[in-house]
């Protein structure tokens, strides 16, 4: 039997390392975006669990300001991709590699 | 005599003004600065000169302040007026004022009039020092200023590279002979611990005895030296080539005064020759050899001032024997001759080459006598002077004495004597054949036009000069007055006359005079004669010695300088480029514009340290 904590925790991981892989394979920016909020939220859950194994109001308080720069970031992200949209024509991240070096 | 710093302070003063405002100063002000400077200097040198005969200290010594101090060792800036340094500062200052004066003429069309005098004053200022220092580390300092003024006028028309050519090689050939002389004053510091000149020619009396090897060595160091800066044998070959300058350059620093700077440092230094009779030999013989080889090669020229580099050569060459058989003040006569017919013959020179629109060729030349009747005046009693014609020119007078002294003197030899009879009779001839290629004969360029009075006015003063300096001395057929050996006594010793007879001076002076004539009848009827094509080929290039040193020296280290052409010391600082540049291009390939893979990179950094903070906390 494995305890609630553990189990968050395992959770936690999974969902972070969907979100990764997903951010590695999606050639899409908007998936990207999207992979970087469950990301976000996987580390989020982390602060939870944490929180509430050690009987602490500081996990949900960070949580909350994750909750608070992903809406900031969210925003600058979908501000950035319609720019993006607007010069390529295209959503393809690989296409955007005009300052390699 | 207090006023004697501004002797030298002046023309430094004067070359620092132009050097600072040129080009916002206007003609005026750079005629006004640059001659100035040198004309108060030789007033000042007049007055100086004045006093000093009224009184009768042998020398007057100026403290100007302390230049260096190492423990007890210290090394003034010290001024000394001697008899020696009055002669050499009075010609440097009145003939160098005037050839000044002509340069404002001769230079007048020159873009770059305010540098040229620049480079005057500095010239006339540090031969001054040279002359008037106490020290010889002062002394040190004008003589390698004057090679820095020499390397600069040489190359004034630095636009044409072989003019630049001409300049570097004077620079390094008198640099070999600078070394020497450096070498000789860190073994009279050495040995005696002080470079006060009359402090180390005291110690040295006391130090050695006649012929002990260390002042020998001295001595033959000291030669090294004179011999760079006096363009004798075997450092002679920089002084033709160097006529690549402005003429009044060649006037002032080629004639008049920085190649007799050899003349006045063994003059200076004549307690140390005395004691070294194998040195004071090398001198003789290199004298009289380079008159022999020089006066050759100026018979044969076919440029004016080439002709005239090479009598310079071959006039100093004389100077060079009078101070090795220990006439050191019959050749501090011939310097003061020289300087005035020498200056007056560039001068003249150049004010036919002026004329006829920079044309050196003597070939090219002819009939000038009735186009420019002023110069030829001028020009025929300088030459009659550099011919030793009796009675009537100063060089003969001067000449003379050292033709006699060269045989009768206890380091004398009739050899030396028969050598300098010889060069008279070689410097008649291509006097006469000068004279004859540049005045007479068929005009073949038209003269563009006359120089003004700025040109001629002290083209007649030194006429003047040159004729009447030779009555500071007659010889002993003719009265015997030496008042200028009297005058410089106090540091020159009089020569040590062995068998002196008036007839057999009246024999010497007829052949001289007689060979003198001869030569001219011979110039005259084989002015048209052909010579020897290889002959004449080898003689005009002084001898071969541009070629020998070229195959000796500057070949092989040519050859050398190529097989380190990529430079061993430079691997080091060429391989720390090659490292930074291999790296860079490592770094900057990682840079590929693709998201996914700097995402990838912040992954693995991230479990990379992770996985060593919990490697870390699990030991």
């Amino acid at each position: 039997m494995i305890s609630p904590t553990t189990a968050g925790l395992i959770l936690a991981g999974i969902l972070f390392t969907l979100g990764l892989i997903s951010m590695l394979i999606r050639r899409n920016i908007i998936f990207m975006l999207v992979s970087v909020e469950i990301m976000l939220n996987a580390a989020g859950l982390a602060f939870i669990v944490a929180a509430s194994k050690w009987g602490q109001p500081e996990g949900q308080v960070m949580f909350m300001f994750i909750l608070a720069m992903a809406a900031a970031e969210v925003s600058v992200g979908l501000a950035l991709i319609l720019q993006l949209y607007h010069q390529l024509k295209t959503l393809d991240s690989d296409e955007a590699s005009r300052m390699r070096g | 005599m207090e006023w004697m710093y501004l002797v030298p302070a002046l023309p430094f003063l004067g070359a620092l003004l132009l050097i600072l405002f040129s080009g916002k100063t206007g003609k005026a002000g750079v005629i006004a600065i640059g001659c100035g400077s040198i004309g108060i200097a030789a007033l000042i040198t007049i007055i100086a000169g004045w006093q000093f005969l009224q009184s009768d200290i042998p020398a007057y010594d100026q403290h100007l302040w302390e230049w260096l101090r190492v423990g007890d060792f210290s090394i003034g800036m010290n001024l000394r007026l001697d008899a020696l340094s009055l002669a050499f500062t009075f010609v440097i200052t009145f003939v160098g004022c005037l050839i000044h004066i002509y340069s404002t003429g001769y230079m007048a069309d020159d873009p770059d009039f305010a540098r040229f005098f620049a480079c005057m004053n500095l010239f006339v200022g540090s031969m001054l020092m040279l002359v008037l220092a106490d020290n010889l580390l002062l002394m040190y300092l004008g003589w390698e200023g004057v090679g820095l003024c020499s390397y600069l006028l040489i190359g004034f028309w630095y636009k044409d590279p072989e003019n630049g050519a001409a300049a570097r090689k004077a620079f390094i050939v008198t640099r070999v002979g600078d070394t020497a002389m450096a070498i000789a004053l860190f073994l009279l510091v050495q040995h005696t611990g002080s470079l006060q000149l009359s402090v180390v020619l005291e110690r040295v009396q006391t130090l050695w005895n006649t012929g002990d090897p260390t002042v020998v060595w001295i001595a033959f160091l000291l030669l090294g030296g004179a011999v760079g800066k006096s363009a004798q044998l075997p450092l002679q070959t920089w002084l033709p080539d160097a006529m690549a300058g402005p003429t009044p350059v060649s006037a002032l620093i080629h004639a008049a005064t920085m190649v007799t700077a050899g003349v006045y440092l063994i003059a200076r230094t004549n307690i140390i020759f005395s004691l070294a009779p194998a040195a004071q030999a090398a001198v003789a013989i290199t004298g009289a050899v380079t008159l022999l080889l020089a006066g050759c090669s100026a018979w044969v020229q076919t440029d004016i001032k080439r002709v005239l580099a090479y009598s310079t050569i071959s006039q100093i060459g004389y100077m060079f024997l009078a101070l090795g058989v220990g006439a050191w003040s019959a050749a501090v006569f011939h310097f003061v001759t020289h300087a005035f017919f020498k200056a007056l013959l560039f001068l003249g020179a150049g004010a036919v080459i002026h004329a006829l629109h920079h044309e050196q060729d003597m070939f090219k030349m002819g009939g000038l006598r009735k186009s420019l009747p002023g110069v030829f005046l001028v020009f025929l009693i300088g030459s009659l002077s550099l011919a030793a014609i009796p009675f009537i020119s100063s060089g003969w007078y001067s000449k003379d004495q050292i033709i006699w002294l060269a045989g009768v003197t206890e380091r004398g030899s009739s050899w030396y004597a028969w050598a300098a009879v010889l060069g008279a009779f070689i410097t008649a001839a291509y006097t006469t054949r000068m004279m004859l290629l540049v005045f007479f004969g068929r005009e073949q360029t038209h003269v563009h036009h006359k120089p003004g009075p700025e040109m001629m006015i002290p083209l007649y003063i030194l006429a003047i000069c040159s004729t009447l300096a030779g009555f500071l001395e007659l010889p002993h057929t003719l009265g015997h007055f030496a008042w200028l050996s009297e005058f410089l006594a106090p540091v020159l010793p009089a020569p040590a006359v062995l068998h002196a007879d008036v007839a057999a001076e009246w024999g010497l002076q007829a052949i001289t005079a007689g060979l003198a004539a001869l030569a001219i009848y011979l110039s005259w009827r084989l002015i048209n004669a052909p010579f020897p094509k290889e002959a004449g080929a080898f003689l005009r290039s002084g001898w071969g010695f541009d070629a020998a040193y070229d195959v000796l020296f500057v070949q092989p280290f040519v050859r050398v300088a190529r097989l380190n052409r990529k430079d061993i010391v430079d691997k080091i600082y060429t391989g720390l480029a090659a490292i930074t540049r291999t790296f860079h291009r490592m770094m900057s390939s990682t840079q590929s514009g693709i998201l996914r893979w700097y995402v990838l990179g912040v992954v693995m950094g991230a479990v990379l340290i992770l996985s060593v903070i919990i490697w870390r906390h699990s030991l």
